[in-house]
This record gives C-alpha cells, structure tokens and sequence, in this order.
C-alpha cells in the first residue's frame, strides 16, 4: 500500500499513501455532547466523514453505537482510531473493513412521482430491488429500500430517470459476523 | 459515613478538599456566587484572587507543573469562562494537569441568550481533555472525583465543568472518592514486553545512538527523571531534550548535549540528524523538533516511548512505538538490559562521542559580547550564576526571551522550568510563577520575561501583592518584539512592520504602582550587583535589564530546513540571514 517516491519512509510529502475507506465503529457513552465532540475531531483534524450514524444502543448502560465512514491514508485512518480511542467517552473503536467479516446497510426513502409508463417502470425496478412502497398517490410513490450502500446509489441512479424528487438516506450500519460482540 | 446532605457548592468544595486541594485560583462572578459563599466559612482551601482569569488558568499551570499535582481554578460563567480558554488551550497542548470549574447560568435559563450565559462545554471542548456540564446535584460529586482521576491520568491534561448556578445551590448527596466506581476510561501505563525487548536489542545494537526525551518524562513524575538518568548513565548515550523535558535530564552533566530544535544546539541537531537508533521518551515530533520532515534524521531507527497512543506515528514513522507511562517502562527496560547485559560496540560508540565532540566544539551559543550593552544571552549567563546555588524556579513568557533563558539556563531537576511550549502564550510566565512561588514559598521563583510579553497580563503584579508572594520578574527588554522583529529580519527584507513597541511603560514606576520594587540595570558591569540585589529583596521585583536592542538568537533552524542546514550565530552576515529561508519556508510558522 505504501508507495514512497524517495528513500524516506517517513510519514510526510515524501511518501504517497493510497486512500482507503473504511468503516469503523465507536462505542461510546451516550451523554451530552459525545457526537460533538466526535464530530469535532474530524473537523478539527481534517479528516472526512463519508457516512455517519449514531443511536443508543444499550439502554441500561447508556452505551450508543457512532459508525462512520471515513476516507484517508492508511496512516490518517491509524490516527483517527487513536485519536478516537482516547476521548474520555469512547468505550471502543474498531475498524469493521481491515477486520473483515463485516456487514454493512443502508436505509433510504426514496420520493418518486410521475405518470404513465415511468410511473409503470419506477415500480417494476422496486421490485427488482426488492424496496417497499410505503406511501402512494396517483401521482407519486414512496419506496423503502435497504442494503448496501452501493445497492442504494444504483436504486437513486435509475429512479433518477423516472421522476426522482427526493431522497432520504440513514447512513450506514454496521456489525461484525459471528457470535461475538465488539 | 459513605453519604452525606449538603448543597451543590459544598459538595464541590468537600470534593476538592477530598481530592488533596489546598489552593485554588479563581475569580468570582454572579453564576459561581454559591461557591464563594461555601468558600467564605472555611479554612481548607486557600483562594488565590487573581485579576483576570486568564491569569488564574496560567497559575494553576505553574502550580501544577512545579508541584506535579492538579491545578484547581473556579471562573464565573461567560466572560469568566472565555476568558479562560487560552488558558485550557495552553494546558492542553502542554499536558498540564488542570480542574476548571466554571459558573454557569441556571438550567432553566440554558440556551435562552441569558445575561453571561456562553456555550461553555461547547467552546471548551476542543481544548480541554474532557469537560461536564452537571446538570444534577446528585452528579456532582461523582463528576468531580472523576475530573480528578482525568486530568491526572494517562496523558494528563484540563478538564472542566460546567457548573449552573441551581445546581450548585440545590441540596444534594456527597459521594466520597472511593465509592466512586473509576471511569472505564483507563490509559495503558505498562509497555508491551515483547516491543521493549525489541527495544533493549536494537539500542544494544546501535552504533550512533541519541536519547531524545520530552515533557511526557517530567509528566510521568521524578521517578521517570530518575529513571532516564540510570538509563543514559547505563548506557552512556548521549541525551538530549525538548524545550518541554529541560530539567529531566542534568544539564551539567556531559552526556547532555544540548537542547534539541529550531533554537537548539549545533550538536544535538546533527546528532539528532546523524544517528542510527533514536530513543523517544515521552516527546512528541513537533515540527520545531523535527524541521523538514523528509529530511528529518533519515538514517535512524526510531523507538518511541509515550503513553498517548496518538502521539505515536503522527508526525514521523517509527519503527518500535511503545504505549506506556513512561517511568513503568524505563523500568522495565532497564530491567530486560540488566538481565541481558548485552555487549555495546564501544569502537563504535567512541567514535559517535568524539564526531560529537567536534560539534560542540563549534560553540554554537557563542554570542559577541559587550562591555557597554548588555547582551541578553549574558544577563541569562550571569542570572543562572547567581542563583544556581538556590532552589529556583524559572518560568518565561514567550520569545526570544524565552529560547534564551532555555539555552544559557541549566536545569538539573524536573519540574523547575515553567514555559508555554506548545501554544506559545505571551502572558503565561507571570501568573505562572505566582503559581508556582505560592506551592513553593521558600523557593526563588523569576520570571524571565520580553518587554511585550510581560504587558499581556500585568495585572497579576497585583495578586503577587495581595498573597505577599514575592516573584522576581526579570525583563530583558529590548524595547522590541524581538522574535517578531527576528522573523521579520529573516523572512520579510527587515521590513520591521509593527514590532517595535513604542511607548512602552517605565517598567519601575509600574512596579512601584503596584507596590513592587522595581529595579534597572544597564551597563554589564552593573549587572551581578543588581541581581544579587533582586535575588536578596524580600519582595516581589521587576528587573528591567536593558539589552542590546536588535541581538538574534541563534542557532536557528531555518523554518522549512533540515537539521543539518542550521543557522549558526557567528558566521552569518545579515544578507545570509535574510536569504536563509526559502519561499515554501516563508508559508510555514
Ligand atoms: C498571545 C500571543 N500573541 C502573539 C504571539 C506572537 N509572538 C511570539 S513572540 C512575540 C514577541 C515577544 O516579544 P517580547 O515579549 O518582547 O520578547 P522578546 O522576543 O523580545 O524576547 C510575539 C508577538 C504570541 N506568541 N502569543
């Protein structure tokens, strides 16, 4: 992955790092201000945020689950978990994508509305993507679709052609496989 | 006797007292009344009135830094709070451990534009390690207690809380430190043992070695100080340290070779650049530490020992990171060593020392000295003569002051040497040495402080008076900004734009105002009757030493230059000063 133009091997101009997204998921405690100061530190460090989702998810113990997608050199995505790990709220951080073994979806509410023969199309592609109608008029519909990420952009791309008009999307969840927790 | 009844501030206060508080430097205002008030009918705690908040942060830092405790301060909301952040800022840069608590508006009223209502926790977050708003008496005391164990922890740092007037008035349950369950929030001290003999065989190993350490030795506490001497003694590499670490390692001793960076020597910078095993303990590759990055020590391995696991592989690749409070690791490392006792390549290490040798011999502080104008790198020359005898205690402002009295200073002992290294905060050096005299008041404490600097919080002459704290101040005005001025000379064709103070005070008339005595020196051979003078008043003392107006400091790592493209003071003309940094240098700070 590391492609350094000179001698150096040091983390700097002199060395070309490929981008890599990556998933990962923080376990944090869920009090005031947490996905501040997250979000803070993205900013504040210049990292990216590409997809964002936070709720409680252990109620008792007030535990809140925070995935973001994030993009960066190997070396930048290394710093965010460490700067991640050493917030005072941050229970966990774990980097779904190098651990494998991971599942990510996606919601998203898709707004269509039209007549005639796209109106005919947009719901035969529902159903191809096996997304649900969840509101209808004469005019419009409104699909529930889930998957991947990538499933969803295709969905938005050819409802696109059929009278988009607009879209609502969650953000990505993810979890690892198997029996284990995080 | 686990629980008792009490109201919001008296829990705050029964907290702090539980947690070893002895002094606490704030400033009142309406929303922190109720801490006041609990404050009024004890005697506990000490409160140190400063005179604007900002100063208050400083002094706990000083307090903080020369004691190795927690540094306490209590700010009203709003403006109290705000004037407080540069003071977090500060802390947070340089690992100080800090409790801020400041007043804020009652919670029915938070969000409403009240009157001296600010988004505290918001604003703060990014400069404090962590920060509360208690919203519930009943939380009170557990959040204290644990805002202690936070800000002493791991890599120290400010905390705050934010802490609305009802609350602190509402009756409530105190909760003593030990039936407060510790945070899950638990930093790695011990190393990895398998990385620390990786360690031990790659520095047995090393032909051209360097032990580089910072702060995080004197954070770590004087074992860890203690630790790095048996450690270099055992080993006899040469040691060299970071503005934050003077005073971990002695000066006087000849494995010590000189401060590393921007401002430091000839021979640890090349020998920074030319080893072949670098021992990182406890700093952090800061751009004034490395210079260039691509051409930062290109032929060395890298270890790095530091219990902040994001300092690791931020700024430089290394090749052995070790995650650890750094006094447990030195043990362990110095444990692995003595039971291997491996076989040093003495040939090699010979050779190391006498290339070494040759650098200092290059005598890169020299300076030209003067028999009419007082240089300022001789005021700290003789300064350090004079009172290296004594228990003394140096803080700085910020500037070329403050390089100087790092280069001709000589610090033996940890947590002696109070600077604002990674922020760089004019008007930390005063208050910080109020702090740091009321924790130690047998000691000398000075201040060695720029004309410009010395005005950023002035109004603290006033609390050294108020709390008979008697805090030598010693200006070496040069009636200039004189970094500023510096950097313009190099950078900027000596277009001196704004950095000549022109009506400065008369700095003896102002001390005298604030009941100080107030002394001046111009002539060098004035000069060692007057700060014996300084040092044997019993008073607080402003020392202005008037030095020569345009003296540079050197050497000088050019910005945007490697270690090995230094600046040294004698052989430069003002053309090569004005040529040495190139257009993509000029961007960089
Ligand atoms: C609060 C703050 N503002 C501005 C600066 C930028 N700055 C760095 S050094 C310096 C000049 C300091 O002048 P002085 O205190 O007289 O010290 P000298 O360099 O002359 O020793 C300035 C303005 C700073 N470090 N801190």
């Amino acid at each position: 992955m590391l492609k350094p133009k000179s001698q150096s091997h040091y983390v700097g101009p002199a060395v070309v790092q490929d981008i890599v997204s990556r998933t990962l998921s923080v376990l944090v405690d869920n009090e005031p201000g947490v996905l501040a100061r997250v979000i803070g530190l993205f900013t504040a460090r210049g990292y990216n945020i590409d997809s964002l989702t936070v709720t409680e998810t252990e109620h008792e113990k007030h535990v809140s689950r925070i995935t973001i997608v994030t993009t960066g050199t190997p070396a930048v995505i290394q710093q965010i978990k460490h700067q991640l790990e050493r917030m005072v709220p941050v229970h966990r951080v774990l980097d779904l994508t190098v651990e494998g073994q991971s599942m990510e979806r996606e919601l998203a509410l898709v707004k269509v509305a039209g007549k005639g023969d796209k109106r005919i199309e947009a719901l035969r592609m529902a159903e191809i993507f096996r997304a649900n109608v969840i509101d209808a008029s004469i005019n419009h519909f409104v699909f529930e679709i889930t998957g991947k990420a990538s499933k969803i952009e295709q969905f938005i791309q050819i409802m696109t052609d059929l009278g988009l008009i607009e879209v609502s999307r969650t953000g990505i969840a993810a979890i690892g496989r198997g029996d284990a927790a995080m | 006797m686990g629980s008792q009844q009490m109201n919001g501030a008296e829990i705050v206060l029964k907290a702090l007292v539980d947690q070893g508080v002895s002094d606490i430097f704030g400033y009142p205002g309406g929303a922190v009344l109720p801490l006041y008030d609990a404050m009024f009918n004890q005697n506990s705690i000490r409160h140190i009135l400063v005179r604007q908040e900002g100063g208050a942060v400083h002094a706990a830092e000083g307090y903080a830094r020369s004691t190795g405790k927690v540094g306490v301060v209590v700010v009203t909301s709003g403006p109290g709070a705000t004037n407080a952040v540069t003071g977090l800022t500060d802390a947070m840069m340089d690992s100080i451990p800090l409790v801020c608590i400041t007043g804020q508006v009652p919670t029915h009223l938070i969000g409403n534009d009240a009157f001296q209502e600010c988004d505290t926790t918001g604003i703060t977050r990014p400069c404090t390690k962590h920060n509360y708003l208690v919203k519930d008496v009943n939380d009170l005391a557990r959040v204290v207690h644990e805002a202690f164990y936070v800000a002493r922890s791991g890599r120290p740092g400010p905390v705050l809380i934010d802490l609305p007037k009802d609350v602190a008035m509402a009756m409530g349950t105190y909760i003593e430190p030990k039936h407060v369950k510790p945070k899950h929030y638990s930093p790695q001290v011990k190393g990895d043992s398998v990385k620390i003999e990786q360690a031990v065989k790659m520095i047995a190993a090393a032909k051209r070695p360097l032990i580089y350490a910072g702060g995080g030795v004197i954070n770590s506490g004087p074992q860890a100080s203690k630790l790095l001497r048996q450690f270099t003694k055992l080993t006899g590499f040469p040691c060299t340290l970071t503005l934050m670490g003077l005073g971990a390692y002695p000066a006087n001793d000849k494995q010590f070779i000189g401060m590393v960076g921007m401002h430091g020597t000839y021979e640890a910078n090349l020998a920074m650049h030319d080893c072949d095993v670098m021992v990182c303990i406890g700093a952090r590759f800061d751009d004034r530490i490395t210079g260039r990055i691509d051409a930062f020590s290109p032929g060395s391995k890298k270890i790095h020992i530091d219990i902040d696991p994001s300092s690791i592989n931020k700024n430089v690749h290394v090749d052995v990171p070790i995650v650890g409070d750094i006094a447990y690791v030195l043990e362990e490392m110095l444990r692995v060593w003595k039971a291997k006792a491996p076989t040093l390549d003495k040939g090699a290490h010979k050779a190391w020392w006498k290339q070494i040798e040759t650098w200092r011999k290059k005598k890169s502080l020299s300076y030209k000295k003067s028999d009419t104008v007082i240089m300022p790198q001789y005021a700290i020359e003789r300064l350090y003569e004079l009172t290296k005898d004594r228990d003394c205690y140096i803080s700085t402002e910020v500037g070329q002051h403050q390089m100087w009295a790092a280069q001709f200073y000589h610090f033996d002992d940890p947590n002696h040497w109070l600077t604002s290294g990674g922020l760089g905060t004019m008007g930390y050096g005063l208050p910080a040495a109020i702090g740091a005299q009321l924790a130690h008041p047998k000691s000398l404490v000075i201040d060695i402080a720029g004309d410009a600097s010395i005005l950023m919080n002035i109004q603290e002459a006033s609390t050294a008076v108020q709390f008979d704290v008697p805090v030598k101040v010693f200006i070496l005005n040069n009636q200039h900004m004189g970094m500023v001025r510096q950097w313009q000379q190099l950078l900027h064709g000596n277009r001196l734009s704004h950095s000549y103070t022109e009506s400065l005070p008369d700095f003896v008339k102002l001390a005298e105002a604030y009941g100080w005595v107030g002394m001046k020196c111009e002539k060098p051979d004035e000069l060692d009757d007057a700060i014996t003078e300084m040092i044997n008043t019993d008073a607080p003392v402003f020392f202005d030493c008037r030095v020569a107006a345009l003296a540079n400091c050197f050497p000088m790592i050019p910005s945007g230059k490697a270690h090995n493209e230094m600046l040294l003071g004698d052989d430069v003309s003002d053309e090569e000063v004005g040529g040495a940094i190139s257009e993509e240098g000029k961007v960089l700070v």
